[in-house]
């Protein structure tokens, strides 16, 4: 399912004095199947943005189309059930929603809620489990004596379980240790190449969305501050750091090397093994003793 | 008497008949220092945590702060003197506006009111939230959430602060910001600081980094001395620098990188002074 904003802009508690206006004439397009980062300091706009896209918030003004929905500012959206059964959002800390006595039933409180057939959850159950690998015995623990990080492949399971279409995911790996966000960034990517899922990824890490996303998304004070493929964008440094970004390490690292030692290394997302190579081809050029 | 934080032989478990979650856990803390607390999660860091301000207590062995074991008698002024700061400062919200909430651990402590209308803003201020003092803390996104957490506890200069992934839903920049506030913060007022963190830049910054591995101390040392076990680290993991993966890079390329760089400035130094000898 593609996905679409045209001209949205979204204020919070209107006429009061409160009055704050999260979203400004924001368009943003991520083609069915493909894998966009979004990415903003805190307070940029990025939460109020994928509320959005399952109509947990209704555009000020503008339309926001998700497949064939359509919510538009000043109607009644009567598809909203359909909608949020097509696209799954996975909040941070998830693990925070959980409150049935098994993962089993917790996993099971979508689908159930949705009228889905016994025996289709018990698969869908079962194919949830698998997909965030976790081993089917877990299914009769509780959720509340897991880890953290089980907790929290429990509640994406069932996310997943809703068989979403859309996949949108606010910060998942934040909280883990370094292991395990690697291993929760593959999961989704896996599940994203494997179910052709259209995924909305909402992250500080510029490292992430290098590896993984198709596009990137920049906001800024609600707005749509850059846009294009990541490794671009990534690129126009001064502008990042115009609105306190900074740039993926990598490329940090080689303008000091460019700086200090005058050579100019093109990143072009090689491994560290290559870049290594590259560092020492360039700065070898000289004298060439030893 | 340097020693403000001593924990010795301290073992601790949830329940009677759960794994230790810390083993016979021994180490110390000095005034002013900072020291981060690394490790997997599940590898008893955030319990560690609970155990310095006495929200849980030892099973065996012994925790101090200021020299005073800590226990049900005195846990009340123990933690007076140890602000902590958690990942989800949700569960730590007490007031219905930014202002109530920062002046709540205040008054708790019997801070006079002057004082506290000039304290309000001042922490606020450096945790760059001056603008929301009135607004509501539930309404406040993750990372702001954070913000004024932190400013909850500079209001009452405790003499630790304990930051348990305390920055986790800031960007890159904000949590920069943060702890560069906090590091004015403890070199001026002799603050001693613990913080619990998965953020390489955090654990690069501190004087010291405990490594924590399934409830035992795993190693002790200085960032440098950290991170040059980089395998070792990756087995129980947990990752290192760009700069120190990087560096092995070249040596396995036979560059021979004399130092352990740990930031980019010393990395680019190593590469100019063996420029000539590639």
């Amino acid at each position: 399912m593609e996905l679409t904003f045209k001209d949205v802009n979204y204020i919070y508690s209107p006429g009061t004095p409160f009055e704050y206006r999260a979203l400004e004439n924001f368009s943003m397009h991520v083609p069915s199947g493909s894998f966009a980062a979004v990415i903003g300091h805190t307070g940029s706009g990025k939460s109020t943005l994928i509320q959005h896209i399952n109509g947990l918030l209704q555009p000020t003004e503008g339309t926001v189309q998700v497949g064939g929905f359509v919510i538009e500012a000043g109607k009644k959206n009567k598809h909203l059930r359909d909608l949020r059964e097509k696209t799954g959002i996975v909040f941070q800390y998830p693990e925070h929603q959980l409150f049935e006595e098994t993962v089993e039933k917790d996993i099971a409180f979508g689908p159930k809620n949705f009228g889905v057939e016994e025996a289709e959850i018990e698969q869908r159950v079962a194919d949830a489990l698998e997909a965030v690998q976790l081993s089917e015995e877990m299914k009769d623990k509780s959720p509340f004596d897991l880890s953290g990080g089980q907790m929290r492949r429990v509640a994406i399971a069932g996310v997943l379980a809703m068989k979403p279409e859309v996949l949108v995911l606010d910060e998942p790996t934040a909280g883990l240790d370094p292991r395990g966000q690697k291993e929760m960034m593959e999961m989704f990517y896996r599940l994203h190449e494997q179910e052709g899922l259209t995924t909305v990824l909402v992250t500080h890490s510029m490292e992430d969305a290098l590896t993984y996303a198709d596009s990137v998304v920049i906001m800024n004070e609600g707005k749509k501050f850059m846009e294009g493929e990541p490794l671009e964008v990534f690129k126009q440094k001064e502008q990042l750091r115009d609105v306190q970004l900074d740039v993926p390490e990598v490329l940090a690292f080689l303008e000091k090397v460019e700086n200090r030692l005058g050579v100019a290394i093109d990143y072009r997302k090689q491994s560290l093994a290559e870049l290594a190579k590259d560092l020492t081809s360039e700065l070898g050029r000289g004298d060439g003793h030893e | 008497m340097s020693e403000q934080v001593e924990f010795r032989n301290v073992s601790f478990r949830y329940q009677e008949d759960a794994p230790r979650v810390l083993k016979d856990v021994d180490f110390s803390i000095d005034r002013g220092e900072w020291v981060a607390i690394i490790g997997h999660n599940g590898s008893g860091k955030s319990t560690i945590a609970k155990l310095m301000n006495g929200l849980l207590f030892a099973e065996s062995g012994e925790v101090r702060v200021s020299g005073e074991v800590i226990g049900e008698e005195n846990v009340w002024d123990v933690r007076k003197q140890v602000g902590m700061v958690f990942q989800n400062p949700d569960n730590q919200f007490v007031g219905t506006t930014v202002r109530d909430d920062v002046a709540f651990g205040m008054e708790n402590r019997g801070i006079p009111r002057e004082d506290m209308l000039r304290k309000v803003p001042e922490s606020l201020k450096a945790v760059q939230m001056e603008a929301y003092e009135e607004h509501e803390p539930h309404r406040l996104s993750g990372g702001q959430k954070q913000r004024v957490a932190i400013a909850g506890v500079l209001a009452v200069a405790p003499d630790y602060m304990i930051l348990d992934e305390a920055t986790a839903m800031l960007d890159p920049k904000g949590r920069q910001e943060i702890l560069e506030t906090v590091r004015n913060v403890q070199q001026e007022s002799d603050l001693t600081l613990i913080t619990i963190t998965h953020d390489l830049n955090e654990i690069v910054a501190a004087d010291r980094v405990i490594v924590m591995n399934e409830g035992e101390v795993w190693f002790e040392g200085t960032p440098r001395e950290v991170f040059s076990h980089k395998e070792a680290l990756s087995r129980i993991g947990l990752d290192v620098p760009f700069v120190a993966k990087l560096t092995e890079e070249l040596r396995s390329q036979g560059v021979h990188v004399k130092e352990e760089p740990l930031n980019h400035e010393e990395m680019v130094e190593e590469l100019w002074n063996l420029r000539s000898k590639m």
